[in-house]
């Protein structure tokens, strides 16, 4: 085994970090603090993304046939890490580098290639996820905003909510049911944010400003064209494109970056004394680590290419304890860093309890880890 | 970054499951609370799986691997300080090896007994001596911690003194006790897990209940955590990183030393069900090193100084 970056990495990590030393404004943090959703991060991730682009930063893992370097997936977690823990200056386009620019490429017409790719590419497209709605959280598949084929058109009606970045998005990548089949009657619709019928309330958030909303669409008309993938093909669809995604963001990195800056905060005031302060740290440098291992076995099978399986969910599930444990200590012994709106930490506590619910619940992770790597036997439904 | 096992690895742990393969079992009427076999100790020791750690290409995340494999068998071998420590001190001292920090008089220690090498470390000082009738005692309950323990009773006035420094000595330690444990709760929750999935209460399988299933699932993800920080710190050696392996380990095993017993229920208090074997030996461990206490703080000094 070997934890060691190789040289390449190394290198990559240090040209990162370089690039955002050189691109980050001095105000950066009055920026950073209001929260990757904010006004203020997607206007200016429009620049940034459009630097790193030019740099050849933004999509290093996308395969060279799409731009991209072809570089393997350590590359992608290396380039995710640096920008949380500088405050995600991509704003909502990580996402796109993530995983929509690979989905529009694999599934998209050429039409939609063509139109879709370019502001991706070019790191000036703000996209949005139609997926949550009221009574559809973590039972998906349930989903009813509707869409009908009427005349070369399809027609939607219904109700997303816990959109991220909808109020200045673009594009919606929208899940729609087209027939009654659980889940093979679900649709992508790829919708232009400014359609008419199209209605994007910010819903007051704790987590920060921009992230999450409710979104209405009353008789929101789009051509066939639209349609990305089949009809009914929704389900495979995300489940491909989705798969590298459990893991979500490097949060690890982001908590034990947090957990640092908290311990410099303490020796600056000259709290960090005692024991009970230093045990409470290390404890959350445990779960930190432990997060990041159990995550980086992961990331390992993708540069290996081998199955993502079940192992994500309990990697994924170790780095909303990570979160807790940092956001937690942060709160008994730095409270007043907060109070103080020092940007990294606030960031990370508004944004800690955002592991556990985003993305997938905690709980689902642990139904999965419960059912398919400890092969508990299923709950009746 | 190489996360998979080298194909002498699979090879040695492959090697070492068919030698443990007799021992993997037990029959419930053999189960004492503290389980033994000289055999399996033998075979390990001349089978040269204790040894690993000094050869090219293996190291000591190779002992740590074969540590962790062990001691997920229901018998007490005495297997990590032999593998991690002792190639820093002097390959042939003879088993068991007992660590103890320099206070140690009047605690009981796990493998302690006469003719038992005893590694006492502390005030910057690695020494060793062969223990005799004059240093053990028999405890009062020798086998409540699932290892055979006897207390140690003084330490003599010459012992010999090793080169080694005190905080490698204490790093492999940690890493040595971090992999035991990571064994142990790895068996631990197969254990409790094939249980619960037989068990069938209400016309079905308890396991099927979701207040077990997450508290399962959570100790999954704390036990695959123990085997990663474990292999992290065994692969780079460093003082931080073995702290908070065994920090961890210890974490995990407070979590879920208890919960086991209790999905277990009435089984989970008799000793016809293996699983003691494993939860009160990680009890054991949870002590060590000044606990969770200790190694927190170890690790804090070593990661922010």
């Amino acid at each position: 085994m070997d934890f060691e970056w190789t040289p390449e990495h190394r290198a990559f990590r240090d040209k990162l970090r370089a690039f955002l030393k050189a691109e980050l404004p001095d105000n950066w943090e009055s920026i950073a603090h209001h929260g990757p959703g904010s006004a203020e991060i997607t206007a200016f991730s429009r620049q940034f993304c459009a630097r790193l682009a030019e740099a050849g930063m933004l999509f290093p893992h996308w395969p060279v046939s799409m731009g991209g370097q072809g570089l393997d997936a350590w590359f992608q977690t290396i380039l995710a890490e640096e920008m949380w823990a500088a405050g995600e200056p991509r704003g909502a386009q990580y996402m796109n580098v993530n995983w929509i620019g690979p989905t529009v490429m694999k599934y998209g017409t050429d039409q939609q290639k063509k139109e879709l790719l370019p502001p991706i590419i070019a790191g000036n497209a703000i996209w949005c996820q139609g997926f949550s709605e009221p009574n559809s959280g973590s039972d998906l598949a349930s989903l009813r905003t509707r869409a009908v084929l009427d005349d070369g058109e399809y027609v939607i009606n219904g109700q997303k909510i816990w959109t991220s970045y909808a109020g200045l998005a673009d594009q919606c990548f929208l899940l729609t049911r087209t027939s009654d089949d659980r889940k093979r009657g679900i649709t992508i619709l790829i919708v232009p944010m400014d359609t008419p019928g199209i209605t994007v309330r910010q819903i007051p958030s704790i987590i920060g400003e921009g992230d999450i909303h409710e979104v209405f669409f009353d008789d929101v008309c789009v051509p066939e064209s639209a349609r990305f993938g089949d009809e009914g093909q929704a389900w495979e669809i995300i489940s491909y494109s989705l798969r590298n995604e459990r893991l979500g963001i490097p949060r690890y990195h982001l908590a034990r970056a947090a957990l640092d800056r908290a311990v410099s905060l303490l020796k600056a005031s000259g709290s960090w004394t005692g024991d009970a302060v230093k045990i409470e740290a290390a404890r959350a440098a445990a779960m930190c680590e432990t997060a990041r291992n159990a995550c980086y076995a992961i990331v390992e099978r993708r540069v290996k290419e081998l199955p993502i399986g079940p192992e994500a969910s309990s990697a994924r599930y170790n780095v909303v304890m990570a979160e807790r444990a940092v956001s937690e200590f942060v709160v008994e012994y730095v409270p007043q860093a907060l109070i103080d709106a020092e940007p990294y930490l606030k960031m990370h506590h508004q944004r800690g309890i955002v592991a556990g619910i985003a993305s997938g619940a905690a709980e689902i992770q642990l139904n999965i880890i419960a059912t398919e790597l400890l092969e508990l036997p299923r709950e009746p439904r | 970054m190489e996360l998979a096992l080298s194909e002498d690895q699979t090879q040695i742990l492959d090697a070492l499951d068919g030698l443990a393969k007799p021992f993997a079992t037990v029959p419930i009427h053999d189960i004492s609370f503290a389980l033994t076999s000289h055999d399996l100790d033998s075979q390990l020791a001349e089978s040269g799986f204790l040894d690993v750690a000094a050869m090219d290409e293996l190291g000591s995340e190779t002992a740590a691997m074969v540590v962790e494999r062990i001691a997920r068998l229901p018998f007490a071998v005495e297997a990590a300080a032999s593998a991690l420590v002792r190639p820093l001190l002097d390959p042939e001292l003879p088993r068991p090896l007992c660590l103890v920090e320099a206070n140690a008089v009047g605690r009981a220690v796990r493998f302690l007994r006469p003719g038992a090498t005893v590694i006492v470390v502390g005030n910057g000082e690695v020494r060793s001596f062969t223990a005799s009738d004059d240093h053990v005692a028999k405890a009062h309950d020798e086998s409540i911690f699932a290892y055979p323990m006897a207390v140690l009773k003084a330490l003599p006035q010459d012992m010999r003194r090793h080169d080694a420094s005190a905080d490698a000595v204490l790093t492999q330690w940690r890493i040595g006790l971090a992999a035991e444990a990571s064994g142990l709760l790895a068996a631990a929750l197969a254990a409790t897990v094939t249980y619960v999935s037989e068990r069938k209460q209400f016309g079905r399988p308890i396991a099927s209940f979701q207040a077990m299933r997450h508290r399962l699932a959570e100790a999954q993800v704390v036990t695959n955590g123990a085997y990663w920080m474990t292999m992290k710190a065994a692969v780079s050696g460093d003082a931080g990183d073995a702290a908070l392996a065994a920090l961890h380990a210890q974490e995990s095993a407070r979590r879920v030393a208890y919960d086991y017993h209790q999905f277990l229920g009435a089984m989970g208090m008799t000793l016809e069900h293996p699983l003691h074997l494993w939860t009160y030996r990680l009890k054991a461990l949870i002590s060590e090193l000044g606990g969770r206490g200790g190694n927190a703080l170890a690790a804090a000094e070593a990661i922010w100084g």
